[in-house]
């Protein structure tokens, strides 16, 4: 009974979509209010629906309804409560939905919120939203029901389960984060076309574009740092990135996002690059699309890709072409009439802005060929060739280490006129720290390594140049030091903001090189009481004894690490049979040094010539790898920090004299 | 332990699993070493996108085992590589040839960076004269450009 209250409330929201997009674009038309408030309250209405029926389908989850077809396909009785619950957006149906209840939640969120923009503009923009939500829900109603039934003889005992690999915290809570942001971008998406179709492209706007813009990505940054994360821990291979086409998937609509983050600013406050502004809003959610349509529609081999089904992968390129196709054809129509706005010199914030935004789009490209390009080209000649992390390394790679050259410079040039000597003369002591750290990484570290040393010495300057920005806003050292601290505490939060995201890129970027130059690694198969070696650590195998727990079958070591004699910690890692669905899965141990991980997994059981057992254990030393994580999750802390600044909410403090629908032409 | 300790150094840039698996291992770390280096950039070509250095399925380990008798053959990385496209072609090498059929990928993000440039460039250039001039000023130098000889 309460799936059909679920897909009945899925057919209702799909009904309040179309009256939203129908309702609100009248509005517009004839510049009623009463429409518009109409379209608005379906927007909300939409919502709702989706939101019951997503209550619906987690209620079939934790009560394992086995006759939903989509719960006896991925659940299981034995499965903890979390993974459950989790299980509802773990499959295909279930994540569309979930893509759904994002999509209506931000168009309810923007309909409700957005009070300070022109009332036309806003019409449209839920107008737009609408048209979107119709989209997906009629995919959802028509091509992907999660709530769909199974016929009465073939409704199992038991269900499916869900991917063991699936069955993790991180990636418990990684689609909805990663959904927060790719479907987030479908409020700038709305608010360009409404734009296009207004023809008014202006500071107002950009500043309406930020606090979405920034929401969803931050939200992507912590969905893919939570990806990564779990790919860490999960998949027992020491890594954290494999330029996986799924992984791409998710970075491209991010790379855009940071573009667009950037550009805004220009647009917003010197008026210029309008038009790119515009082309990065609708690139955002075009891509946020296409990694949807990419990762479901079954042309991609990757490891992580969802159960395919060629028929809704069409239906999905259908809805992709349809909607951005007639995105970018009314830019084209329209862009060239927007005016282009303030002009600048060379040496200007606006040129560093512009060069970061050239850079990033670059590297949107080259992860969009990377990933698309073997596709294309055995479509068109047949001959299949492989694009691996080597080809990222040498193209992605050095694009965002000048980007990462140029980026302390950006916030201390002034904008419309800078003066690079200035800059020098600020960010002398960073350069100078930057070099001495790349220095003395070069030559005291070993092995020796050039490449890593470089990206060190980035890191540093990144880290450096955060702090050399937050002194020179206050002024430190050049005023009393009361002054100064006054100074700190009136920091507006959007500066903070930006400082904590650059900073947060640095301890990233720290991370990375560190792990990828500094890693060890060591493998051997190991008889009780063995021992192994990796980065100074000795490893030795205690004891392996199964463990039985509900979920699956596992036997589990202990070794014992040491560190020139003195015990360090035990890790236990384990390796587990889920016999529901047949798979043998590692859990790995992490033991913490600081920011460095060691890293163990425990192998298969072997048997020695002797007779005796041994196992497989494999050790990584993986040097500073919390700050991989944690640099994006700075990052994110900024975008967040930025988003509760008081600027950004003016637009909404306005509501207190609503303005005319009619606009001043 | 000194030749695990090796291997921890050599293993380098590598990040990965079942290729460590100490029963296949060659003798000579320097040998096992440029092995490594070579199955990272070989795929596993009946698995979703893993190198054969990652990979723990059959194929994987039947190609680490050619490449590994080659490399202790004393044939250098190049003609391995050959000798692999050979038999698979260019999709059992995780980095794409330079090659003119190759040229959109290798050449895009370059052409991009370019392009952006000379955009940025052109735009400097146009407009750098006009600014902040008030109509006077902007008529001034209309009619100073209209007598000036070129």
């Amino acid at each position: 009974m309460i799936a059909e209250v679920g897909s009945f409330a899925l057919v209702l929201a799909l009904a309040f979509a179309i009256a939203q997009a129908g309702l609100s674009a009248t509005a517009r038309a004839r510049r009623s209010t009463v429409l518009a408030a109409a379209g608005e309250g379906a927007a909300v209405a939409s919502f709702a629906g989706v939101a019951i029926a997503f209550a619906c389908l987690i209620h079939a989850f934790v009560t394992s309804d086995f006759s939903v077809a989509n719960v006896a396909a991925n659940s299981h009785t034995e499965k903890p409560m979390l993974y459950k619950v989790a299980g509802s957006w773990g499959s295909h149906e279930g994540s569309i939905l979930l893509w759904c209840f994002i999509l209506t939640g931000y168009g309810a969120a923007a309909a409700t919120l957005g009070r300070g923009l022109p009332q036309g503009l806003k019409a449209l923009m839920v107008a737009v939203q609408g048209a979107l939500g119709t989209v997906f829900l009629a995919y959802t109603v028509f091509a992907s029901n999660p709530l769909a039934r199974l016929a009465a003889d073939q409704i199992p005992v038991e269900g499916r389960s869900l991917n063991p690999l699936l069955q993790d915290p991180a990636l418990a809570f990684h689609p909805p984060f990663l959904y927060s942001g790719y479907v987030g971008m479908s409020v700038v998406f709305s608010l360009a076309v409404a734009a296009l179709i207004e023809g008014r492209v202006d500071a107002a706007w950009a500043r309406w574009v930020r606090p979405w813009a920034l929401a969803a990505w931050s939200f992507l940054t912590v969905g893919i740092t939570l990806g990564a994360f779990w790919a860490y821990y999960e998949l027992g291979w020491g890594g954290w990135w494999f330029w996986d086409p799924v992984e791409n998937a998710s970075f491209m609509p991010w790379l855009m996002a940071t573009a667009l983050l950037h550009s805004a600013i220009v647009t917003e406050k010197r008026g210029a690059l309008a038009g790119w502004s515009l082309f990065l809003a609708l690139g955002a959610f075009t891509f946020s699309m296409l990694g949807a349509f990419l990762v479901r529609s079954g042309v991609l081999t990757s490891v992580h890709a969802f159960a395919v089904d060629p028929r809704r992968g069409v239906l999905l390129l259908i809805i992709l072409g349809l909607t951005s196709g007639s995105a970018f054809a009314l830019f084209a129509w329209r862009a060239p009439k927007l005016s282009p706005g303030g002009v600048f010199a060379p040496v200007s914030r606006e040129s560093a802005l512009v060069l970061n935004n050239i850079l990033l789009a670059a590297a949107t490209a080259t992860v969009m060929l990377g990933t698309l390009y073997p596709l294309i080209r055995q479509a068109l000649t047949g001959e299949a060739i492989s694009v691996g992390p080597p080809y990222f390394n040498l193209t992605f790679a050095p694009l965002m280490a000048t980007l990462a050259i140029i980026l302390p410079a950006g916030p201390l040039l002034a904008w419309k006129r800078g003066d690079l000597q200035g800059v020098g003369q600020r960010l002398w002591v960073a350069a100078l720290i930057a070099l001495g750290v790349g220095l003395a990484t070069y030559a005291l570290v070993s092995p020796r390594k050039a490449l890593g040393a470089l990206g060190i010495a980035i890191g540093a300057w990144l880290v450096v140049g955060a702090f050399v920005e937050i002194l020179e806003r206050t002024r430190a050292f050049r005023v009393p030091a009361a002054d100064s601290w006054r100074r700190l505490t009136g920091l507006p939060r959007g500066a903070w903001g930006m400082t904590l995201a650059h900073l947060g890129l640095g301890v990233f970027v720290l991370g990375a090189c560190c792990e990828l130059g500094w890693k060890g690694e060591a493998a051997e198969a190991l008889p009780l009481g063995g021992a192994l070696d990796v980065a100074g650590y000795h490893l030795v195998l205690e004891t392996v004894g199964p463990v039985e727990v509900p979920n699956f079958d596992a036997e589990r070591a202990m070794i014992r690490v040491s560190k020139a004699g003195k015990p360090v910690c035990t890790g236990e890692p384990d390796r587990r049979f889920y016999p529901a669905g047949g798979q043998t899965v590692s859990g790995i141990a992490l033991c913490y040094r600081g920011a460095s991980h060691l890293y163990m997994v425990l192998g298969e059981r072997r048997t020695a010539p002797t007779g005796t057992p041994i196992w497989l254990i494999r050790a990584y030393w993986n040097p500073w790898a919390t700050l991989i994580f944690l640099g994006p999750v700075i990052m994110a802390l900024g975008g967040l920090t930025s988003l509760s600044d008081r600027r950004m909410r003016l637009g909404v403090a306005r509501r207190a004299r609503p303005e005319p629908l009619e606009q001043p032409a | 332990m000194r030749r695990h300790a090796l291997a921890a150094i050599f293993a380098g840039l590598l990040c990965l699993a079942a290729a460590a698996d100490p029963a296949d291992r060659l003798a000579d770390p320097a040998q096992e070493a440029r092995a490594r280096a070579i199955f990272a950039d070989v795929r596993c070509l009946v698995c979703q996108n893993e190198s054969i250095d990652d990979s723990e399925a059959e194929l994987a380990a039947e190609l680490r085992k050619v490449v590994r008798e080659q490399v202790k053959a004393g044939r250098s990385d190049a003609e391995i590589k050959r000798f692999l496209t050979d038999r698979y072609g260019e999709f059992v090498l995780m980095t794409p040839k330079l090659s003119w059929t190759n040229l959109v990928l290798w050449g895009g993000p370059f052409l991009v960076v370019v392009l952006g440039a000379g955009l940025l460039a052109g735009r400097l250039r146009n407009r750098s004269g006009e600014i902040e001039l008030s109509p006077e000023e902007a008529e001034r130098v209309r009619r100073l450009s209209q007598t000036d000889p070129t």
